[in-house]
């Protein structure tokens, strides 16, 4: 017995069936990133929302907050709150107000190592901040897990920037990019609801 | 004007015992008198129940039951306890008095609008109380000394009209009129049995015989004079403190005292209508105590907040010695405005808005841990921010324009070896601080390193060797 017959764009709709080689859209639109072609390559046209993000870096310092910037910028003009949990330099408030960050709404949690997993945790979970970047420097996938659910739960972007070394583990993150310093491109590792782009992108700063 | 009387029989057991968790179960006493002649100041439901009573010889008491608990009888904390539970009744009403021992007096007529007609106000004090732990009778009256007779009476009595309560009262025993001294007991003696006995008796005789008191008490009762009390104001700090009665050297038995506190401390907010912003809980030992502070940046009163926030800060306390007695006072009780929510707010269920998620990650991190960044004037980078921890920081002014800077700067500037250093752009001359002992001679590169990493560095000017990194192009 043949099963009822449903149109095409029902099921494309769904998202249970989609077009080889083309993106497509995600139901739940991300937040831009501020760079058109990076855009272009994310399921959901940006940040995924309510998702952590993973960003495998080779060093600090290598252009991952520039990557972040625009859509930074963007949520605190629109009143969201960010935090940044234990960050390792100190962020530079001339430097983030010339990209646009307001400081009103950017707040700043000093933790040990031991406190910090703890206290990301809590900021994604609270639902009062729209945007956490954190530096979890944990291989334990069990713990991203954690991160991952909380961000969920919280409505909130969750950016864990991350030695690239842990790319190799799987991580329940919706989206990891790493950045290859030999091409000074980003690479997409994974993405939810997406094919992954085959070539790095080259962003201009 | 109605008048609703609380009594409270056993105000002093309940003191002791609503400060000790599952306490109801186990038989307890209070005891008083000389180190001799101890005896039962009151007992709780079970040690009646193995046939202990007031007034009982300690040593009876033993003999009957030799597993009852006893503890001395403190008559400030029972007097603490009165004074709290006035600040409690200030919620409901404007006019509170203490003025009778074990009794609360408050006009209830006025909160009607805001509470309710009588029957569900009544329920709302009896819940109230009973979650707080208080034993209680209440009764209501046109006067404050009526009610204070109705309640010995019955308990839930409740007489509105000035008649009927009249008529109630001319059945009343002289024993249970409150009346001044011994005068209900010698009156009883010569066979004047009620009030309304008593009324019928010549006014002029009655005074000779047992002063003016007696009169003018009958006249407040029936309404015929005016019946003043004295109104409680609440005081302008908060002060409690708890007799744990067993020494303690861990924190998990300190729990349940401080919940009891933060939960006064809160209804006595609440009844003030304020806010605390820093309190001390103060652990005390035999000698000397340890302070656990506690300070918000924000003015607070849920008490479920407030006891986490303690809680955090006791749980990292080292307790040196056993503790005997906890005490929290709070000393500034600024106003306190609750914050407005949208109705249409689409955050999620169990959200936490900001202020509470800074105050829990400051209870566990530290006071200094969460602060803002904020450009300042100084071009030489190590001053051109400072960090802000507190509440808000208002509309933050842009920063002068200057070259570009990078998002990460380090701490101190560190030795950069690297040998494959490109120069990207620069040098940018820095040379300024000579007014205040921090000379400072700079000339800032963008620099790439080997890795790809931009960073911002520096040279003593005129140089290119001895670079020092000062940030990170992130």
């Amino acid at each position: 017995m043949a099963a009822a017959p449903q149109s095409l764009d029902a099921l494309l709709a769904a998202r249970t069936v989609w077009p080889a080689g083309r993106g497509t859209r995600c139901a739940d639109a991300g937040q831009p990133t501020g760079h058109a072609a990076l855009d272009a390559a994310l399921p959901g046209g940006g940040w995924p929302p309510r998702a952590l993000t993973e960003l495998l870096l080779p060093a600090d310092g290598v252009g991952e907050i520039s990557l972040l910037f625009p859509a930074l910028s963007r949520i605190t003009a629109a009143g969201g709150r960010v935090v940044l949990v234990a960050p390792p330099c100190i962020p530079y408030a001339p430097a983030w107000q010339a990209a646009g960050v307001r400081l009103e709404v950017l707040d700043i949690v000093d933790a040990a190592p031991a406190d910090a997993l703890w206290a990301f945790e809590q900021c994604l979970r609270s639902g009062a901040c729209a945007a956490v970047l954190g530096w979890p420097d944990t291989g334990d996938a069990r713990l991203m897990r954690r991160l991952q659910v909380a961000a969920d739960s919280g409505d909130c972007h969750a950016f864990a920037l991350r030695d690239r070394r842990h790319a190799a583990n799987p991580s329940p993150a919706a989206l990891r990019i790493e950045y290859l310093p030999d091409a000074q491109a980003w690479q997409v590792r994974k993405c939810r609801g997406g094919q992954v782009p085959a070539q790095p992108l080259r962003l201009a700063s | 004007m109605l008048w609703a009387c609380l009594l409270l029989p056993q105000l002093a057991l309940d003191a002791v015992l609503r400060r000790q968790p599952d306490a109801k179960a186990a038989p307890f006493a209070l005891v008083d008198g000389p180190a001799q002649l101890r005896r039962l100041h009151s007992v709780n439901a079970a040690a009646a129940a193995h046939g202990l009573k007031a007034g009982m010889r300690l040593s009876a008491a033993h003999a009957l039951l030799a597993g009852v608990s006893t503890q001395a009888h403190d008559p400030q904390a029972e007097s603490a306890e009165h004074r709290f539970l006035a600040a409690w009744a200030y919620r409901h009403s404007s006019l509170v008095s203490r003025q009778w021992p074990r009794a609360i007096v408050l006009e209830v007529q006025a909160s009607f609008r805001l509470f309710g007609p009588w029957s569900q106000f009544e329920h709302t004090l009896r819940a109230e109380l009973e979650s707080m732990g208080f034993g209680h009778r209440i009764a209501l009256a046109p006067s404050p000394t009526a009610a204070r007779v109705l309640v010995g009476l019955r308990d839930g009595f409740a007489v509105t009209a000035q008649g009927e309560l009249s008529r109630l009262l001319d059945r009343v025993p002289v024993r249970r009129a409150a009346l001044p001294d011994d005068a209900g007991e010698r009156l009883y003696r010569m066979g004047v049995r009620t009030l309304g006995a008593l009324r019928a008796l010549p006014g002029a005789s009655v005074q000779r015989r047992f002063g003016a008191d007696v009169l003018a008490h009958l006249r407040r009762l029936y309404g015929e004079a005016d019946d003043p009390v004295d109104c409680y104001t609440p005081p302008d700090r908060f002060d409690m403190r708890v007799e744990l009665g067993y020494e303690v050297e861990s924190h998990p038995p300190l729990l349940f005292p401080l919940r009891r506190l933060i939960n006064d401390l809160c209804i006595y907010l609440s009844a003030r209508d304020g806010g605390v912003q820093r309190f001390v809980v103060r652990l005390e030992h035999d000698t000397g105590h340890t302070d656990v502070e506690v300070g918000l940046l924000a003015p607070e009163r849920t008490s479920t907040m407030l006891f986490e926030l303690a809680r955090n800060r006791l749980e990292r306390t080292e307790i040196p010695k056993a503790v005997v007695a906890m005490r929290l006072q709070a000393f500034e009780l600024p106003p306190f405005v609750p914050a407005a929510r949208d109705l249409f707010d689409t955050r999620p269920q169990q959200a936490l808005d900001w202020p509470h998620l800074r105050e829990r990650l400051r209870a566990r991190l530290g006071d200094e841990a969460v602060y803002r960044v904020v450009p300042a004037g100084d071009p030489r980078p190590e001053h051109a921010w400072t960090r802000h921890v507190g509440a808000d920081t208002g509309t933050i002014a842009d920063a002068p324009a200057r070259p570009v800077r990078p998002a990460w700067l380090l701490p101190q500037p560190v030795p950069l070896h690297d040998t494959g250093l490109r120069i990207l752009s620069g040098p940018e001359r820095l040379e300024s601080g000579w007014w205040d002992g921090d000379d400072a001679r700079r000339d800032y590169y963008v620099v790439e390193t080997r890795a790809g990493q931009r960073g911002w560095a520096f040279v003593p000017p005129g140089r290119f060797d001895g670079w020092m990194l000062h940030g990170w192009f992130a």
